[in-house]
């Protein structure tokens, strides 16, 4: 425990503070409340970014994850009216062979980190983190991942409007195009 | 700019314990819940783990091409891609069903 | 080399088209490129024979590939010809020949007419490959190839459950002798180290092999040509083997393939000169088979029973002449007796042809005036195997008697005493058939009718080599050059040494002529004069010998019943316990593990969650361990 008191105070914070977060995701029997405690646990990785010199990852995160996503699942919920906490428990043999798994998955883990020799440290980049540096290399080396993800936004955008659409209208649409 | 250095005073390996915690919960929670959306939940913070020890580990490696948080930020692309049609889906299993309930989801035997 | 390939292409060729597409052609191309295959190998192989008289050591040899390698020991495939082979050649391919053409009529309203075909080629082939093989290996194959036609063939009319029994009766009889034969083959392989023809030769007369060896290797080769020459005690699947269609008969269990056990033994003449013990044993089967098999013949009524023991019977004067080491005289006779005994097959072919069907001469009689082209053939057949003076026959059988003479004069006796029983079933055959009065109320007199020009025109040139074939080999005392056993002398390189003289010589033939005679009188009296018509109600003796000396009966006795006891047993321990009670212990057991199984696969995405990270947790987990 002393080393675990001895680790700068920053990060022993946010994790503290993710791992909360985590656990109370998983466990709360409301969903909303599980959005908002997943929002803030992305809150405190974003944290962690800054900490690891990913100032703009950190950004991203926040808007995409925090901003974008995690409202979108907020909206499925108040639109599907599952704010109340109407879900099912699942029998305790269930939660006793997740616990054991989750464990079993964690130590597995673990250990093949344990196991395979971690480099040493190099000292820490330049400010590659910040958006100019970053823009530069998506731009160059990245540029073909950049833009099939620009194609990948649109088909799943198509997608989850297809989805979306009731099926009477839907069916007709297909009607449609098959004729 | 002032560059923060927290690998001077810290290990790789606490980010490595720190991101596998949050793995194993998130596994646990696909694992333990039935709503379809915290299931998507869950997956979100599987990724977030994965990408937390992404960009630890380009801190960690020195690395000039960010390389490694060029892969977090197509992860990032593709969870929200993927959030969106998960979610679609469970809008339309919820129309059909009235549930979002992923024990009732076992037509695949079928 | 082209040569060998065109002989031995052809008929491969003709088995593979017409068993391919032969179903959709008509019937007179399937026959015509079929008799082809067969006629065009005759003409290539009668074209070297000029070389090969010219030149007594000339051969064609021709190693196609190695076939496989066994100790450094390679076994090729590979072929000659030679003087020997040559003519087997020529044998196979000629009489081959006319049988395929009498086929095409005799088989006319056949619907497995081009499969028929088929199967005929491919025994040409086979029988081709088993004489023109340069080694054991090639005979073997060749041997087997043989075997599977014949079991084919006989079986043609597969739809009789008896002619399917009888093909299956012939192929475990050979699989008997075939035994032996193979036995032999693996002692010289592990003996010489080698299966080629020539080098197993040369280490034989190189000498420095114990008797014991070369006795018992002769003994086994003998047993395998007991199988396919039908010698006792290996003989009963033959006449049995009649259920095939006549000219099958006449090609394969009269003229070619039951020739294969001869062609054996003289290929390796030098192994059985010199194994006296083995010689001897051979002497004693073949007169053995030739007097049991006359004797059988006598009491048959069915005309193809009367000729397969006939047959029988012949093989085992062949066997004689080899037993007394008279080897090419025993070639000889191998080739008259294919001129006649394919002659009177196919005669008995046409008899049955324009009986419609019906093989018991009981029924028949009176077939003269019908059927004149068949009469006069069947008349020359019949005096070429009886022994008629200066016919293809009398030649050959009275060198044979000549060379057992000269061998002791028991063996003589009771070889004589054969000449004359064939005298005697060839004429009793031959006149209650074609003469006396017609004695069949099923099949109108009026509908006898003479078969068509395509099978009588076999039949006629057949008569004139069963007439003139014993030309080939005229007897010392005509003529001293120009005989077959001259020209077959390089082959042969241990000569035949059964010098009798002139005088002796002359009374020998003049009992050969006597014999000839009583039988045909005796015949004329019993048959002709007093119109006696063979009938089931024998008694004593001669029923004994109508029912076959009880042979079959005995087999079936001895070694059939114990056999079937012994799979009933072993069926019963087999099938009835260790069966059940595996069966009746897995059912249960895969009823267990499918019901686990159908709970594992219970559609629901959870649980195929959980498995999922069970295999991960796993993997991984094996790899920390164990890498």
């Amino acid at each position: 425990m002393n080393s675990l008191f001895s680790l700068p105070l920053p990060f022993l914070v946010l994790s503290f503070i993710t791992i909360l977060c985590a656990l109370y995701v998983v466990t709360s029997k409301n969903p909303v409340h599980s959005v908002l405690a997943l929002i803030l646990a992305f809150f405190s990785i974003s944290a962690h970014y800054v900490l690891l010199n990913a100032q703009f990852l950190a950004i991203v995160n926040l808007m995409v994850y925090a901003g974008a996503i995690m409202v979108l699942f907020l909206f499925v919920l108040m639109l599907l009216n599952l704010n109340k906490d109407s879900e099912p428990v699942k029998s305790k043999i269930w939660g006793i062979a997740a616990t054991i798994s989750a464990g079993m998955l964690l130590l597995v883990i673990t250990a093949a980190f344990q196991k395979s020799g971690v480099a040493i440290y190099k000292g820490s980049a330049d400010d590659i983190g910040l958006v100019k540096n970053l823009g530069r290399v998506l731009m160059t080396d990245y540029l073909v991942p950049f833009e099939l993800s620009g194609i990948l936004f649109v088909s799943a955008m198509v997608g989850a409007v297809l989805l979306g659409k009731r099926e009477s209208n839907s069916e007709s649409l297909l009607d449609k195009g098959n004729s | 700019m002032q560059l923060l250095n927290i690998f001077k005073s810290l290990d790789i390996s606490h980010y490595i314990y720190l991101s596998t915690v949050l793995f194993s919960i998130g596994m646990f929670g696909v694992l333990f819940r039935r709503n379809a959306i915290v299931l998507l939940m869950c997956i979100e913070l599987m990724l977030n783990a994965v990408n937390l020890l992404m960009v630890a580990f380009s801190e960690y490696m020195g690395d000039a091409q960010a390389n490694g948080q060029m892969f977090v930020f197509f992860i990032m692309v593709v969870a929200a891609a993927e959030a969106a049609v998960g979610l679609a889906i469970i809008v339309m299993v919820y129309r059909n069903t009235r549930k979002t309930d992923v024990s009732f989801l076992d037509s695949l035997k079928d | 080399m082209s040569n060998l390939l065109i002989i031995l292409g052809f008929p491969l060729f003709g088995f593979i088209f017409n068993g391919l597409v032969g179903k959709y052609l008509p019937k007179s191309v399937v026959g015509s490129i079929a008799s082809l295959m067969v006629a065009i190998p005759f003409f290539v192989a009668f074209g070297m024979i000029g070389d090969l008289s010219n030149d007594a050591q000339y051969s064609v040899n021709w190693k196609a590939y190695t076939f496989l390698t066994l100790d450094n020991i390679p076994l090729s495939v590979s072929f000659t010809i030679d003087r020997l082979s040559v003519w087997m050649t020529l044998i196979i391919t000629g009489v081959g020949a006319l049988i395929h053409l009498y086929s095409t009529g005799y088989m006319k309203n056949d619907e497995g007419f081009y499969k028929f075909f088929s199967y005929l080629n491919f025994f040409i082939f086979n029988m081709l490959l088993l004489v023109l093989g340069s080694n054991f290996l090639m005979m073997f194959f060749g041997w087997e190839g043989v075997g599977l036609c014949s079991y084919l063939l006989i079986g043609f009319w597969y739809k009789n459950v008896e002619f399917g029994k009888a093909a299956r009766k012939a192929f475990v009889m050979n699989r008997i002798g075939d035994l032996g034969l193979l036995l032999g083959l693996y002692l010289i392989f592990s003996k010489f180290h080698t299966l080629e023809y020539s080098e197993f030769s040369n280490q034989i007369a190189a000498g420095n092999h114990s008797d014991n060896l070369l006795n018992a290797i002769s003994i086994l080769l003998f047993i395998g040509a007991m199988g396919k020459s039908a010698q006792i005690p290996l003989y009963t699947w033959l006449p049995d083997a009649m259920a095939g269609p006549t000219p099958v008969s006449a090609l394969i269990h009269a003229a070619t393939m039951v020739t294969a056990g001869i062609y054996l033994i003289i290929r390796n003449q030098i192994l059985f000169a010199l194994s006296p013990f083995a010689t001897e044993f051979i002497l004693w089967i073949g007169l053995a088979t030739a007097m049991l098999a006359a004797l059988i013949g006598l009491k048959q009524t069915d005309i193809k029973k009367v000729l397969a023991y006939s047959t029988v019977s012949q093989l085992g004067f062949m066997f004689v002449a080899l037993g007394v080491g008279a080897y090419s005289t025993a070639l000889f006779h191998l080739t008259t007796h294919a001129f006649f005994k394919a002659l009177l097959f196919l005669g008995a072919g046409s008899v049955i042809h324009g009986m419609h069907h019906e093989q018991d001469m009981r029924f028949m009689g009176g077939l003269k005036k019908k059927m004149p082209l068949t009469y006069w053939t069947f008349l020359a057949g019949t005096l070429a195997i009886s022994g008629f003076p200066f016919f293809s026959g009398f030649f050959s059988k009275d060198e044979i008697l000549a060379a057992t003479y000269s061998h002791g004069l028991i063996p003589y006796i009771l070889l004589l005493l054969s000449a004359l029983l064939t005298g005697i079933y060839m004429f009793r055959m031959f006149f209650v058939t074609f003469h006396g009065t017609y004695r069949n109320e099923k099949w109108d007199y009026s509908k006898v009718h003479e078969s068509p020009l395509v099978m009588t025109i076999p039949l006629m040139i057949l008569a004139v080599f069963s007439v003139f074939g014993g030309l080939i080999n005229l007897p010392k005392y005509i003529t001293e050059s120009g005989s077959l056993v001259e020209w077959l002398k390089p082959m042969l390189p241990i000569m035949e040494h059964h010098e009798i003289g002139h005088s002796e010589e002359i009374i020998l033939l003049g009992l050969a002529v006597l014999v000839f005679l009583t039988a045909l009188i005796y015949t004329r009296i019993v048959f002709l004069k007093r119109n006696r018509v063979p009938t089931d109600s024998e008694t004593g003796f001669f029923s004994v010998m109508r029912d076959k000396f009880y042979v079959d009966e005995a087999y079936n006795l001895v070694i059939v019943r114990p056999l079937e006891i012994l799979g009933d047993l072993l069926h019963l321990i087999g099938e009835g316990i260790f069966l059940k009670i595996f069966s009746f212990g897995i059912y249960p057991l895969l009823q267990v593990v499918s019901r686990l199984n159908k709970r594992i696969q219970n559609g629901n995405i959870e649980f195929y969650l959980l498995y999922m990270i069970i295999a991960v947790i796993v993997l991984l987990g094996v790899n920390l361990i164990f890498f």
